[in-house]
């Protein structure tokens, strides 16, 4: 639906201000930087990008259709097509995995300074889409779009410390935080910290509360199912998992695992380095695995079951129209179907009638016998394995209660992104299905 | 001048402040260990453990976060009868009718920043390893807390009784449906059968325990609203106070060792 005139008028504003925003954002950057005289090169620049800001502000309020600046039509349409969960997923693994390989890079001001005006950019062009804009300033959303903007900030602000640790640990120094063992009274230094956040944060909250009124929609009715139906944002990754697990697993056990594990972090990580400072190289495994499941498996399915999920929980390119109509095929097979019948050429073991309960539940093994034998060795057999190969030293240190809860735990940390590509190439629906106890996985 | 002065050495003023203007270094010192509010604190701390790029002040800001909520909650509270009658009513009369309705917007973009908060102090604490030990305990009482801002966050979602609210509540409580054994579709619920009667049935379930009923009605709204304003906020309180005294003993702010 690309009939957006009238949308251009209403969001002429809002563009017109974001865009002048910019502006003066990159303005001050280039006046802090030209009278530092380290970089004039740089000054330059972000004045030079000032002033193509100034440029766009003002065809944004211009609220016309031909001067408005857009991403053409044709690369919103091509990033409708390609897009769908498997890209996204790879695309943001992806990402996460060029960031933290070359975060030397990264962390350079510039650099990031340069990712932060490209993103924002990217979202200005964006939000003249009617129907990227529509989802996006939802104000419920409206604190996600924020939460990525942080987490991206806080990350730079932790990994660029990190950076300059690990650079110092190799050459045998204290990381940077030890350098200054000052200590200063708590009253004026921090007390006055707290009170100036304390307004900085009333301010703000207060400028949001002005600006974004909170969503009423209709009154309550338990008859009319609004089509997507969601819950609210922060849950929106375990709604996301529904569609690879049935809701005994994605909405009650995995959530209890992940506060299970995260209570459990503290007794797993037995590694003494990197206590009270930023640093990488020293904690590899556990920053590793802590990114993977806080980025990939919680933030990036949040944003994915928010903005890319539509009616049907169908999925939806970011600048698609979110019509109830679309129809995705579903040509999902269980493993016993494709193992008994697409295999072997064989009916489904099924229990001769009138056989008694034993017997019935003889049968449900045999039938589930491949998905069983699978899953009994991904969670019996490998922890073993791991622990004499891979995890030989950490089995080693942590001992065998604590080696098993980490290796269960990652094992079932992983259960999401295996089903996941599991899906995604052979369209496998479940491993196990024994809808006789509504046990399917 | 001299009336400050005259009111600093007031039988009043100095019945409330037990310590002098803190103006000198004995001063400042005595400020943080008489004063009740200030107490939490130590006297002096590690300079570079309050540097803004080290602690980024989330645990700061959502512990005042929790406070702006309290507030403008206790105040929305006065506005807001929680019955099918008047929630959507009340509601709807604080957007367009009352003065001071922007009490609402504060709540629900509080409660927002909070949950945003509350993941951004956890994230630095894990990027700085001070879940390690001595501070493992108080990590996983950090833990809890975070379960307990997202269930505060969940229970205030309901009460605006919209049709935004009663479907998120409605998806996200039809969860506790499939719990194993005790949902009533769960795997397993088969088992609880006693004398060829099925224990688990919808009117006796988990999700029936949190919802009151067997949909988002009524009782789930009475239930919702006692959670959200008097059950969570003292489990909230009670486990803060806790987690800010463990900060204290277990060596205050996290630096190098």
């Amino acid at each position: 639906m690309h009939s957006n005139g009238l949308f251009l008028k209403d969001v002429a504003g809002f563009l017109g201000s974001y865009y002048t925003g910019l502006a003066i954002m990159n303005a001050v950057a280039a006046l802090i930087l030209w009278r530092k005289k380290g970089q004039p090169g740089w000054a330059v620049t972000w004045a030079v990008f000032a002033g193509v800001m100034m440029i766009l502000a003002s065809l944004a309020l211009s609220g016309s259709e031909s001067l408005v600046p857009s991403l053409p039509l044709s690369a919103r349409t091509l990033v409708n097509t390609l897009s769908g969960p498997m890209l996204y997923t790879l695309g943001t693994t992806a990402l996460f995995t060029v960031l933290f390989v070359f975060r030397r890079f990264f962390v350079q001001p510039m650099a990031a300074w340069t990712v932060f005006n490209v993103a924002l950019v990217l979202m200005g062009l964006s939000m003249a889409d009617e129907n990227f804009a529509a989802i996006v300033m939802k104000p419920d959303n409206v604190p996600i779009v924020g939460l990525v903007f942080l987490l991206a900030f806080f990350t730079w602000v932790a990994t660029k410390q990190a950076v300059v640790n690990d650079d110092r640990i190799r050459q045998g120094l204290p990381p940077m935080e030890k350098l200054d063992d000052e200590k200063v009274l708590v009253w004026p230094d921090l007390v006055y910290t707290e009170l100036i956040c304390m307004v900085a944060v009333s301010a703000f909250l207060l400028v949001w509360a002005i600006f974004l009124p909170a969503p009423l929609e209709e009154p309550a009715s338990s008859v009319k199912t609004p089509n997507p139906s969601k819950a609210p944002w922060y849950f929106l990754g375990l709604q996301e998992m529904l569609v690879y697990f049935d809701p005994w697993y994605a909405g009650v056990v995995l959530p209890s695992l992940v506060v299970f594990g995260l209570m459990a972090m503290p007794y797993l990580d037995f590694n003494k380095k990197g206590n009270g400072y930023y640093s990488i190289e020293e904690r590899k495994f556990s920053y590793l695995v802590y990114q993977f499941g806080f980025f990939e498996l919680w933030i990036t399915l949040i944003i994915l079951g928010t903005f890319l999920r539509g009616p049907n929980w169908n999925f939806y390119g970011p600048f698609e129209y979110w019509t109830p109509y679309k129809v995705e095929v579903l040509n999902n097979v269980d493993l016993p179907q494709m193992f008994w019948v697409n295999l072997l050429d064989q009916p489904l073991p099924r229990a001769p009638q009138g056989a008694g309960t034993l017997t019935q539940i003889g049968y449900i093994f045999l039938r589930e016998a491949p998905g069983l034998a699978l899953l009994g060795g991904y969670l019996l057999l490998l922890p073993p394995l791991l622990a004499v190969t891979v995890f030989r030293g950490y089995f080693a240190k942590m001992g065998f209660i604590r080696y098993m809860i980490m290796a269960n735990l990652m094992l079932l940390m992983l259960s999401l992104p295996l089903k996941m590509i599991l899906r995604w190439t052979l369209n496998l629906k479940y491993l196990v299905s024994i809808p006789e106890f509504s046990l399917n996985f | 001048m001299a009336i400050g002065e005259t009111i600093r050495n007031s039988q009043i003023w100095k019945s409330i402040f037990r310590h002098p203007m803190p103006l000198d270094r004995r001063n400042r010192i005595v400020v943080m260990l008489t004063n009740f509010f200030l107490h939490l604190h130590p006297v002096s701390i590690k300079k570079q453990g309050i540097a803004l790029s080290f602690t980024w002040c989330m645990g700061g800001v959502t512990f005042f976060l929790f406070l702006v909520e309290t507030v403008t909650g206790v105040l929305l509270m006065f506005y807001y009868r929680p019955t099918l009658e008047w929630a959507y009513n009340d509601i709807l009369a604080l957007r367009d009718v009352t003065s001071l309705g922007i009490l609402r917007e504060l709540h629900r973009w509080g409660a927002h920043a909070m949950v945003i908060t509350t993941w951004l102090h956890m994230y630095r604490v894990f990027l700085t390893g001070s879940y390690k030990p001595p501070r493992e305990f108080n990590w996983v009482i950090g833990v809890i807390l975070l379960l307990l801002t997202l269930l505060l966050s969940f229970t205030g979602y309901l009460l605006p009784w919209d049709q935004l609210a009663i479907w998120a509540i409605t998806v996200g409580s039809n969860m506790a449906r499939a719990t194993p054994i005790l949902g009533y579709e769960g795997p397993g619920q088969q088992l609880l059968t006693i004398g060829g009667i099925d224990m688990i049935t919808d009117a006796s379930d988990a999700r029936f325990g949190l919802l009151g009923a067997r949909f988002v009605g009524e009782e789930t709204l009475n239930r919702f609203y006692v959670l959200h304003c008097i059950a969570i906020p003292l489990a909230v309180a009670l486990l803060l106070a806790i987690h800010f005294w463990r900060v204290r003993k277990d060596g205050g702010i996290s630096g190098p060792l």
